[in-house]
């Protein structure tokens, strides 16, 4: 995985400090192009790895992803499903009905591989149909990471429904060639539950950051977790919703042995660059460690 | 380790169940829905044991503590069959369609001395604590008016099939989303004795209201408004905002941010004159397990604690829960009065 990769929350209005700019956000990314214009400059600073959630306007960026040249060395990790999509749907529609409306085809019908799942409850399939489903709109675009929701990983986790992860990471890797990923807000608790039912050294994006926001069980707990490196970790909300300054908050992380990418979203040039020759410059610093203690054990 | 249940499997009781699932104090040990569905889904791949009848449920599994997210209508014939036999119980929102029979049910949890809480988890977000403390503490000075709102994007369109579009089963915007803002308006402030002007506008939904706007005038006789829309899709997801405003300065709180104007320094407070924003990094506490906001795990961990600690005074007890359903009732008699 590249050491930075880009995010989508910026794009879809998710600010966990501020409800008020994330409705300025949704003003400023209201077309499709103005998302694509900072992907583009993304691109220019060097960032070819975009993570983002199978929201439906995705679909739409993906056709420009697909034929734009400037475009040509870009990954995406899909992360899916977006959540509240479906939780709002649930609200409206149960949950049933919400299956229903997601559910490619008519799940009722008995001649289709839902209808099929469905009559015989076999609710593996029905999770395959639905990661097909969200898979669709990146056709044509290297996906060789595909994430799990938060939500829905600690939601599995919580629930102790473990098939539910030892069947999708199967899937991804058979169907996709790719890598099965799980965002979450409880890392310690999920690594020790995938290792239980035998998915070893898994990737698993989380909440990292100096004051230990969203970091469940405490940052203590996290840290000998991240250094005891049984999984391969990607640093998200590093800035913990903006509160830790950019240098402080990324000089942290990247000094962290154990973290292979960090995750970070921003709207301006200059934020981008900023933050990306921060990684880089803190990231150097880190890894020039490695080649010393290497010859030294040469020597 | 406390033995516990949950009834009712849609969005809330699924997301109590994985918070209880993964608590170090509870062994979830059984779950009971209406639906063979999602029965079947939990008896394929948990390992709690399933039900559809709640009664056998709580007839054969020596629960200590039940959580209850069935739909509203429900909600009294299941608290009093476990309040019968001794159980904890942490009840959904909103308690009861009926507030007096809620506060009977309340009285007779207080006699049999059983924890007993509804799901407001409003009542367990940082910023909304912290602007309850400071209109306390006297910091905007003498109120003149209140703001409660609710906005979300749940009935966009016209059509609908759950329980939520059925008014008799507790379904509707007033029951499902203005039951938040109206309990936080009791909570940071107090319970409105007088409404006036109801409108619950039907923008969508064929059988249920989709907004509700009020004037809320409190016992002090200080008046506010309230405003709910869960037809508005401007916004991502349900945002609950209250706005208090002093001779003072002003108070905004929302889930995410605390935003206070003061005309003056506060010195007593640290605060400058002008604008202050704090927000939830600084003033939520970390949870064990999180799963979509750190209050829904908060509410429950508060309940256990509860339950180990014998205390039966709760920030949202059955009793205030009842407060909120009869503001509910108020509403809907004013606006069938205005039609």
């Amino acid at each position: 995985m590249d050491r930075v990769i880009f995010g989508d929350n910026q794009f879809f209005g998710v600010n966990h400090s501020s409800d008020e700019k994330s409705r300025a956000q949704v003003i400023k990314f209201k077309d499709n192009q103005s998302i694509l214009n900072v992907l583009g400059i993304a691109v220019d600073e060097g960032i070819n790895t975009f993570m983002c959630t199978t929201h439906d306007r995705i679909y739409e960026i993906c056709h420009t992803i697909r034929s734009d040249s400037k475009f040509e060395n870009f990954q995406i990790y899909p992360c899916m499903p977006y959540a509240h999509k479906y939780a709002n749907a649930v609200t409206e529609l149960g949950i049933i009905g919400t299956i229903k409306q997601y559910v490619p085809g008519n799940i009722f019908s008995t001649f289709a591989k839902g209808g099929l799942a469905f009559v015989k409850k076999d609710f593996i399939s029905m999770m395959e149909l639905m990661v097909d489903s969200e898979m669709k709109m990146f056709r044509g675009i290297p996906t060789p990471v595909i994430f799990i929701q938060n939500v829905i990983t600690d939601l599995l986790l919580g629930l102790g429904m473990t098939d539910f992860f030892t069947s999708f990471h199967k899937y991804i890797r058979e169907k996709y060639h790719a890598e099965p990923a799980y965002i979450t807000m409880n890392l310690p608790l999920l690594l020790n539950t995938l290792e239980s039912c035998g998915i070893e050294n898994p990737t698993i994006c989380a909440s990292i950051n100096k004051i230990g926001f969203r970091m469940s069980g405490g940052k203590e707990v996290y840290e000998k977790t991240i250094a005891e490196k049984r999984c391969r970790l990607i640093a998200m909300q590093v800035l913990a919703a903006g509160t830790i300054p950019p240098r402080e908050a990324l000089e942290y992380v990247c000094g962290m042995d154990g973290i292979e990418s960090i995750l970070f979203g921003a709207s301006s040039r200059a934020n981008i660059r900023n933050s990306k020759e921060l990684i880089d410059l803190y990231s150097k610093r880190t890894t020039a460690r490695f080649p010393l203690d290497t010859q030294t054990a040469l020597n | 380790m406390i033995r516990a249940g949950i009834i009712g499997l849609g969005k809330m009781g699924i997301s109590h169940a994985a918070i209880l699932g993964a608590h170090p104090d509870i062994n979830l040990v059984a779950v009971c829905d209406s639906s063979s569905l999602i029965i079947d889904v939990f008896k394929k791949y948990s390992k709690f044991e399933t039900f559809s009848d709640y009664k056998k449920m709580i007839d054969s599994m020596n629960l200590e503590a039940l959580v209850i997210a069935s739909p509203t209508k429900y909600h009294g014939e299941m608290v009093s069959y476990a309040l019968q036999n001794n159980i904890h119980l942490f009840c959904e929102k909103p308690f009861s369609l009926n507030y007096e029979d809620g506060k009977k049910l309340a009285l007779q949890a207080g006699q049999l001395k059983l924890v007993n809480q509804v799901g407001y988890h409003n009542r367990f977000i940082g910023t909304f604590n912290e602007a309850k403390r400071l209109l306390s503490a006297n910091l905007i000075g003498e109120l003149y008016h209140f703001s409660g709102e609710s906005y979300g994007p749940v009935v966009l369109k016209e059509k609908g099939g759950t329980w939520r579009s059925e008014r008799n089963a507790g379904g509707g915007c007033l029951y499902d989303y203005a039951s938040h803002t109206i309990d936080l308006i009791n909570f940071i402030l107090a319970k409105p004795v007088k409404v006036a002007g109801t409108q619950l506008k039907f923008i969508f939904s064929k059988d249920v209201e989709d907004a509700v706007f009020s004037n809320l005038t409190l016992e002090s006789g200080l008046s506010g408004q309230l405003s709910v829309n869960w037809s508005d899709e401007t916004y991502r997801k349900m945002n609950t905002q209250i706005t208090l405003f002093g001779k003072k300065g002003k108070i905004i709180a929302d889930a995410t941010e605390l935003k206070i104007y003061l005309k003056e320094d506060n010195k007593a407070f640290g605060l400058t004159k002008g604008w202050t924003i704090k927000d939830i990094t600084g003033l939520t506490q970390n949870v064990d397990f999180y799963l979509r906001g750190e209050e829904y795990s908060a509410q429950l961990d508060y309940f256990i604690q509860n339950i180990k600690t014998k205390e039966l005074r709760n920030i949202s007890s059955f009793e205030t829960a009842s407060q909120t359903d009869e503001v509910i009732s108020l509403l809907l008699n004013d606006n069938s009065s205005n039609n």
